[in-house]
Parts: C-alpha cells; structure tokens; sequence
C-alpha cells in the first residue's frame, strides 16, 4: 500500500499510475484522508521510492468491452496475455484487450429515427459464430434518437457506426466499444425473474440429483484434493451455455494452462465446435499480484453481464472465491481495518451477497432473455464448512455441492456429498413446471424417492457397522445395497472416461428409469445377506459397463438387456 | 560491491527485537543495506522514516551503528560455478571455495506468464509403485510429502532425487538439523552426483529468519538452469513448516493481526509464490523445466492446520507416508496421497490399464479397511472381507512399500496377478476392454 499526495479533486476508487525506475504501476485508491490518497497498488512495489510521481485517471477500475474477447486469455486487469512479451510477466505492462485493426461483419439492426436507451441494440457482428449486439452507449441518459447508422459492411471496433441525438440534442457517436467499471452491476434489464430453465451440464449428480437453472447460481466447497477443479472444468467443457467465462482466481498456474491446452482441441457437444470458440480465460493465478485477484472476479463478472445484454447465456466459473476472499482480507488488514471472523473483513458478507446477486435470469426491454448463471467454488481451510467464506456463500447461493473427502478418499467421484447437497431450484414451482412440459411429470418425484433412498441407505449402513452383518433383517442390506445402486450409477461418473464423462439430457433419464425400476423391484427374496451383496454386485458392474458403452450401441443395448433380465428373473 | 561513494547513515532512532527505524532519503522498498555488517531488508518506509528487518536478530546493534544501504532487493549471482557448491541464505559459499562469478540477479522475481506455460506431461519414474502406480510424478509439477517428523521422508525424498533423471537437483534446507545436512551431502556424493547438485542450507543453528531468503534462493538457481540452460531442474525443499514458522515470527514483529494457528493472513500468497515456481517449459523457449518436491512436516499428523491446509490447495498433490503395521514397512498411504497431474501421464506415458487398475486395487484396500473396522469391533468376517485382508497385506508389501523398485508394466503386472488371486472378475469393477486382455 502506498500514500500520495495529491494536488487536486481524486474520487474513491479512482485508478491511477505511479513512476518508477521506468515502470508505470497501475493503483486503486482505496482511502482519502485531506491531501493524501491511500492506494492499492495492482503490482510488486520493489524499489519504489519516496517521490515517485503519480498520475490519476478521472475513472475507476473499468474495462473495454467489445468485439474480439472470445477465446482470449486475461489477466485480472484484462490485459491479453497473449499480446504480453517474453516469458515473464513484466511489472508495468498493459495491452490493449481488444483488436482495433481487425475487420467484423456488421448489420445493423436499428433505423434511423428509432428510439433508443442505453444499451439497445442497433447493429449485430458476428464473432465466432455468437451473434454479437452492437448497443447503444452504456452510459447514454434517458431517450436518444438514431441520426444515422452505417449500411451492412465491414468495420473496425473504433469505426463510428451510428450516431444518435441526445436528449438535450447532442450528437453521441457510437462505437463497438463499451467501457463499464466492474464494481458496478449493470442493471440494463427489464426484469429478472425467479430462474427455471434447466442448465444441463452432463453431469449426473447435478443435472439428476441437483440441477442447476439457467441464470442460477451454486456453489462448489470442498478441501483440498476433493475433485473441485475437476468438477469445475467437466461443467464448463459440457453445460449448454452461449458463453463459458472462466476465472481463475488465485489458483494454481496448470490449471488454466490445461484449459488452454484442451479446449482448443475439445468440441463443444451441443454446437460441434471448438470449446475455445466460446470461451474466455481470466486468470490471476496465485503467484499474480493479489490486489488484481479482488479485480478479476469483477473483470469476469461483468463480461459475463456484456454478453448476457446481447440475449446470451453466459456460464461464469470462479475458481475459488476463497481465494478473492482472502486478497480481501490481506488488504484490509494493510489498511489496519478491526477484523471480522477469522481476521476477513466486517463486510465480506455483503460483498460476497452483491456478487452473487449480479447472476440471473432477465428479460431484455426488447423481450429477449439472457442469463448469467454462477458457479463459484470455496476452499474452506481444514476443510472445516463453518468458516466465513462458505457460511456467507450458503446464504446467498442457490445450490450447494459439497465435495466431501469421504468420498474422495474412497474414490467415489466426483464427490458430490448426496444428502447434504441441494439445490432450491428443485423446489421452485417454475422449475417443475418446465421440466414436466420438456422432460416428465414423474422426473421429479422420482428424483426426491431416490434422495430418500439414499437418506435411508446412509442410516442403515450406519446401523450395520454397529450391529454386523447379522444383526439386521436382510432387507436392511438389500435397502442399503439400492442405495449403493444409485450412488455407483448416478451419482459415480469418470471425468476421464471419453463416453462417461458427459451423459446427455435423454441418456440421463435412461439411466433414472432404470435405476428406479431396479429399487422398486421387491420382488426378489434372498436367503442371507451374502446373496443380497452378490445380487446387486453383479448388478452395479453391469450398471458400470452400460455407463463406459457409447449410448444405443449394440454393447449398451446387450448390457441394458441383461439388466433388464436380472430384475425380471434374479 | 563498491561503497566508497555510498552515504551512511549513524542515527538509529528505534530498535525492536526485529527491526532498526531510522531516516533516510531516497531508499527503495525491498532494498538491502547492512548494519555494522548485519544483513537487513527495507520493509516500510514513511515519508523518511524507513524500518529495516534484521535478519538474524538486532542484538548488539547500537544506536549509533553504520547503516548502509546497498541499492538491490537480495540478490544471487548465477552461472554454471554454480554446480556442486553449497551456499547459505545469502547465496555466499560455505564450502570454503571461491565466490562465484556470473550474472547478478535479483531474487523472488516475477512469475511466468501463463500462457508461456506448456502443459505437464512428462513422467517422472521413481520406482517406487506408491508413487508411480497410484500418484505418478510429472516433470513441472510441485509436490510435498506430509510427514510426521520421524517419518523418513528426508531419505525418500533422497531416493526420489537420486532416481528422477534430472540435470540438476537443488536443494533447499530451512532449519535443517546438521545430521540431515550431512545425510543429504554424503548420500549425493555417494551416489557420485555431486556435481549436479546445488544446496542452499539454513540449519537449525543459523538464525531463524534468514530461512525465509531460502526459497527464492533455490528457484532462482533453479530458473537460470531451466530458463539460460533448458535444463530439467528438481528443486527439492525441507522443511517449509520451518519456514512458514519464520514469516509468522516476522509478521508478528511487525504488528500484523494474526490469522489461523497464528499464521500471516497471507500464508497462501506467500507459499503459492514459491510452489508456482515450478514450471514446464514449451519447445519453442527450450522445454526446460522446474520440479518441486518439498516437505511440510506436521504436527500431530494434522492436516488442518494452516500450514498444511493452503500448502494442499496450492501444490498439485500430496504424498504421505504411512507405517503399515500389518506388513511391518513404511508404505506411501494410498488414501490420502494424491498426484493431481497423474492423468496427464497415466494410461498416456504408461499402459492403457493404468487408471482402471490403480483406482480398483485402491478400492479394494479401502474394502480392507473397512474389514479391519469389522475385525476390530468383534464382528465376523465375510469369505470377501477375509481374502480383501488378505489382498491388502500383499499389496502392501509388493507394491506400496517404499523400498520397491519397479516399472510401472511391472507394477501393473502384479497387481493384476493380485486381482486374479484374490477376486471375482465383477469384484473388480474394472472396464471389459481390459480384462479381455489382462485378465487371463
């Protein structure tokens, strides 16, 4: 942290840059106090002087937003890292996140005459193969008129491709460029609604046992080695979304170094392109300055609010919001601030409710709809949930996956704890209404008997290590081995198996109906308990082979039919 | 370095046990100077009041002593003089030879860019089936063993190094007992490796704080040989329990508030700064690389502790090793050890089986556990509970026992021949495709 002395008006949060030994330091003002400036600096502050010139901005922490973000690779501050030189990241470099030579493909879409607020669309472009909105200025005021608009043709971002008279008459010229501060919610919407469009992600747990809706938001806590990554990575490689918006956010370097190794190569299972086409990386991973980690989460946030004004559906990862959390509490604790719970600050609660708050569903003005739905993961220190950054997420995040180490340590991924997991949208009125008219009216009933069965099944497991094998009725066992059917076949999936790794929508009902059919089934007796364990052993490797098939092939129709014939026949 | 022009400063206007204040003019955050010849670092700087940490303690400093200061953060001069040389905190020689000769370069500087970054995929072969069967190595990668203090993970950790085919080992011993230290240096010039080995070592009897220059120390060395030379370097660091022990001293001579087990509320930035160091390297810059395996010793075996806790959130797996009291050796415990990078080589580097077979027998052994508990709390056994025990023994001694020595077909090999033993082909839970080969 470093103190200025300033020798003019400076706002809260406004950016500016400090000199030295040749380098430029971008900073944040975090405090004012009469002449001096208390500021963040975004960067390592080695050798700087007493002296050193600074130079303020007149704006706050914002970015560029506009065509040619797609499949690019940021930093917290949203420079392109890929425009960045040499092997080290230099202290004091920026680049320009956009592309101000490349040509795009504009149509536009308002008239002259039309009507205009902030935000509107007037033109579209297309940017690989997204449909693009050029709209009106984020910051214009009340309603403007178009005075005139560019013919279909091809353009640069900083071209001007419409102008609009202002309310009080002035010309505006508009470019493809927005700016937007980050810490700031864009409210261009008409209206946002309780979310109930099922998100399908491919994965089992989630999309059968607790889904997640386009616009939601959920939650990923878990210690170290549970598989949260993992879990992150399969949701964004498979869930239907427009957009996939990644932030790294003070995690580790291979991580994302595997992202931009394997999705331009992976195919997106719903469009059949390249995953990378969709998606954008911003990375500050824990060895990149802490005070541009707090920024990234926003940087992310409000792209992912860019696109969904467009009438996109945006899915934004943040990996981990503990680690924002924990940039939190450094700076404040630099700013000698009285400490909250566990040394975070007194209003990480509020913070961590207003991020989660930007998510959703919403109706445009013009009647179109788009979403931003967030999946944040925690790391909880000692894997302990009761600590400030999981307590406060769970008040405000719809859905809860809780990674448990049990589990992992058993190998039974991904991790998902199945009773204490949920997710809210399961109850929601909304939410089944969509489901009956696009999957089944028995989707959901079913769903809530086998969390039942697996509530069940957890009891008995409990009562048998107590009791032994024979000190329960054998229809003990045969309950609880049901509910070992549905955590091996539903909620068991390897990430790293080419055809388990994903189940689409239908395949995933497939596989409910029979699972159900085989825990309804009483009509099997057994002897002792031996025979039960044989029973759904077999059972559970046929139930596995059918996972690994590819779907409808002969080998999964051949396993689908044993199954079939050992309910029938036992 | 020169000072005959540098101006020295006699007015010390506050001591503390940590740190000398005094006022001066145009000095740099993080710059060096010395005191009466005591090595101290700028950590704050007020208008003119500047506060300078001592590193190895303010005692006998008067008020009146001669400051000076150097102009540079710590700094280690880098060539290849370096090889085979043992240095202390301050990159100055302690084996009695002469001082290096080479590039100046400061130390702890900046991180790699990601996306210069190539991703991992390299194996590392240890022979030891704890490792290379359930939670493979992978050049690039960062890794500690969690340990209990008896627990031999220094002598592993030898094993690892000696057996790793790197061009360069560099070691970095914080708080390191003298008899470890001479354990290290004897066992690389017995293994006559000598020459491929850089040591920088804080010993128990050196003052607590300088260990903290240590790690930067090594991965400075370390980014010479990977970055100037496109070596494949494996830097080796114990005990970071020590060092981390040493910032929580430091943060709390310096007023910080404390956050969990008294730790610096910027532990995990603080750690994560020295693990990212560990890097893989694309072609196009010479596909060097730099490994980290370090050791973060426990206390209790507790894993909660902050120390611990951000180390796991921050390396890419953790390795523990574990007394297996039914096979009486010491086992690499297959539960909790974890490489987060073994399936960028598993089933890719090695045989397509890997994966499948790694995670069954690892089920089994869980299956025997759960056994045990039965066994234990006066339950019966069941036929299967009885030959998964029995499976367990085996495994343990053929396979997870550190003192193995395979290749990783081998140790497929046996644990296939295990399964064939002990088990029911359903019993296995492994994919057809491979038992119509193996299972025979």
């Amino acid at each position: 942290m470093v103190t200025l002395r300033v020798d003019g008006p400076v706002m809260q949060g406004e950016i500016c840059y400090i000199s030295t030994g040749g380098d430029r330091l971008m900073a944040e003002v975090i405090k004012l106090v009469g002449q001096d400036a208390y500021v963040q600096v975004f960067e390592s502050t080695r050798g700087l002087k007493v002296g050193a010139e600074a130079e303020f901005t007149g704006h706050m922490l914002e970015i560029k937003l506009g065509p040619g973000m797609l499949s690019h690779n940021y930093d917290g501050l949203q420079n392109d890292l890929d425009k960045m030189e040499g092997v080290f990241l230099k202290r004091g470099q920026y680049t320009n996140p956009l592309d101000e030579e490349r040509e795009w493909d504009f149509q536009p879409i308002a008239k002259v005459g039309d009507k205009v607020q902030e935000s509107d669309w007037l033109g579209q472009v297309e940017e690989n193969h997204q449909p693009l909105k050029i709209m009106a200025p984020f910051q214009l005021k009340g309603v403007a008129t178009v005075k005139s608009i560019v013919p279909a043709g091809k353009y640069k971002i900083n071209d001007t491709i419409a102008v609009l008279t202002g309310e009080k008459g002035e010309d505006v010229n508009v470019t493809m460029v927005q700016h937007w501060p980050v810490k700031f919610a864009m409210t261009n919407y008409a209206e946002k609604p309780r979310p109930f469009k099922l998100l399908e992600t491919g994965v089992r747990t989630i999309d059968t046992f607790n889904p997640i809706v386009e616009g939601g938001t959920g939650f990923i806590p878990g210690p170290f080695g549970t598989g949260k990554t993992v879990l992150q990575h399969a949701i964004s490689k498979q869930a239907e979304a427009d957009i996939v918006i990644i932030a790294a956010c003070g995690e580790r370097a291979n991580e994302v170094v595997e992202i931009f190794t394997e999705f331009p190569e992976l195919v997106d299972p719903h469009t059949g392109r390249k995953l990378m086409e969709r998606t954008i990386i911003i990375a500050n991973t824990s060895n990149m300055p802490v005070a541009a980690r707090e920024a990234s989460v926003y940087t992310a946030m409000t792209m992912a609010e860019y696109y969904r004004s467009m009438g996109l559906r945006v899915l934004l990862m943040a990996d981990s919001t503990s680690r924002w959390a924990q940039a939190l509490r450094e700076m404040s604790n630099r700013m000698e601030e009285l400490p909250g719970p566990d040394a975070f600050p007194m209003d990480l609660g509020a913070l961590i409710s207003n991020f989660y708050g930007r998510a959703g569903y919403v109706y445009l003005r013009n009647g179109k709809v788009g979403s931003v739905t967030f999946l944040g993961t925690v790391s909880p220190a000692g894997g302990n949930l009761k600590e400030p950054v999981t307590e406060n997420t769970k008040k405000v995040a719809r859905c809860f996956y809780g990674l448990e180490q049990d589990r992992a340590d058993k190998k039974r991924y991904p991790a998902v704890n199945p009773i204490d997991s949920y997710s809210k949208y399961l109850e929601y009125p909304e939410f089944a209404e969509y489901i009956k008219e696009h999957i089944n009216e028995e989707w959901i009933p079913k769903v809530l008997d086998l969390k039942t069965r697996m509530q069940r099944g957890k009891e008995i497991s409990e009562q048998i290590n107590i009791l032994g094998d024979d000190g329960v009725p054998v229809e003990y066992h045969i309950t609880f081995w049901k509910s070992e059917i549905i955590d091996y076949v539903i909620l068991q999936q390897d990430a790293f198996d080419e055809v388990d790794a994903v189940t689409p929508l239908d395949r995933q009902e497939e596989i409910l109906n029979l699972v159900v059919s085989i825990c309804e089934d009483e009509t099997h007796s057994f002897d002792n308990f031996q025979e039960v364990v044989d029973y759904y052993k077999k059972m559970i490797n046929l139930c596995k082979q059918m996972n690994y098939s590819v779907y409808k092939s002969e080998q999964y129709n051949d396993f689908k039919k044993q199954i079939e014939e050992m309910i029938q026949n036992g | 370095m020169s000072t005959a022009f540098q101006k020295v400063y006699t007015q010390i206007s506050q001591i503390t046990k940590a740190t000398c204040s005094l006022k001066a003019k145009g000095v740099g955050y993080d710059e060096l100077a010395t005191i009466n010849g005591k090595l101290a670092q700028v950590v704050k700087i007020m208008g003119d009041d500047v506060t300078l940490q001592v590193f190895e303690g303010t005692g006998g400093i008067p008020t009146n002593a001669e400051v000076t200061f150097l102009g540079k953060a710590p700094s280690l001069k880098v060539s290849d003089q370096l090889a085979g040389r043992f240095f202390n905190a301050y990159g100055q020689p302690i084996d009695g030879g002469p001082e290096i000769e080479g590039k100046d370069v400061e130390i702890g500087g900046p991180s790699v860019n990601p996306v210069r970054r190539k991703q991992p995929s390299e194996l590392i072969a240890t022979g030891i089936a704890g490792i290379d069967l359930n939670n493979t190595l992978v050049s690039g990668q960062k890794i500690p063993f969690f340990a209990d203090p008896d627990q031999p993970f220094n002598e592993v950790m030898a094993m690892v190094a000696m057996r790793a085919k790197a061009d360069k080992i560099i070691l970095g011993g914080m708080g390191m007992t003298n008899d470890d230290y001479y354990f290290f240096r004897n066992t690389f010039a017995g293994a006559g490796a000598l020459d491929r080995i850089i040591s920088f070592i804080n010993t128990t009897e050196d003052p607590a704080v300088e260990r903290l220059l240590i790690p930067d120390m090594a991965l400075t060395a370390a980014e010479y040989f990977a970055v100037e030379k496109h070596e494949k370097v494996l830097v080796l660091l114990t005990d970071m329990s020590s060092y981390a022990d040493s910032l929580s001293i430091v943060s709390n001579r310096m007023d910080q508030i404390p956050s969990k087990d008294s730790m610096p509320g910027s532990l995990y930035s603080d750690l994560a700064k020295i693990y990212e160091k560990a890097v893989q390297f694309p072609e196009s810059v010479g596909g060097g690389s730099i490994t980290i395996i370090a050791v973060t010793t426990l206390s209790g075996g507790d894993i909660t502790h902050a120390v611990p806790d951000n180390t796991g959130y921050i390396t890419e797996g953790q390795l523990y090793l574990r007394r297996d009291s039914d096979v009486g050796k010491v086992i690499v415990d297959p539960f909790r050890s974890l490489s987060r990078l073994k399936q960028l080589v598993a089933g890719k580097k090695t045989r397509k089986d890997h994966s499948q077979v790694m995670n069954a027998a690892i089920r089994l052994y869980a299956d025997a556990a759960n056994a045990k508990t039965k066994l234990e709390n006066g339950f019966d056994l069941t036929d299967y509970d009885n030959r998964c025990l029995d499976f367990a023994k085996d495994y343990a001694k053929q396979l997870l026992a550190i003192d193995v020595n395979l290749n990783t077909e081998e140790m497929l090999d046996v644990t296939w021949t295990l399964f064939r033993k002990y088990f029911k082909l359903e019993e296995v839970n492994i994919k057809k495709e491979f038992t119509d080969i193996y299972w025979k």
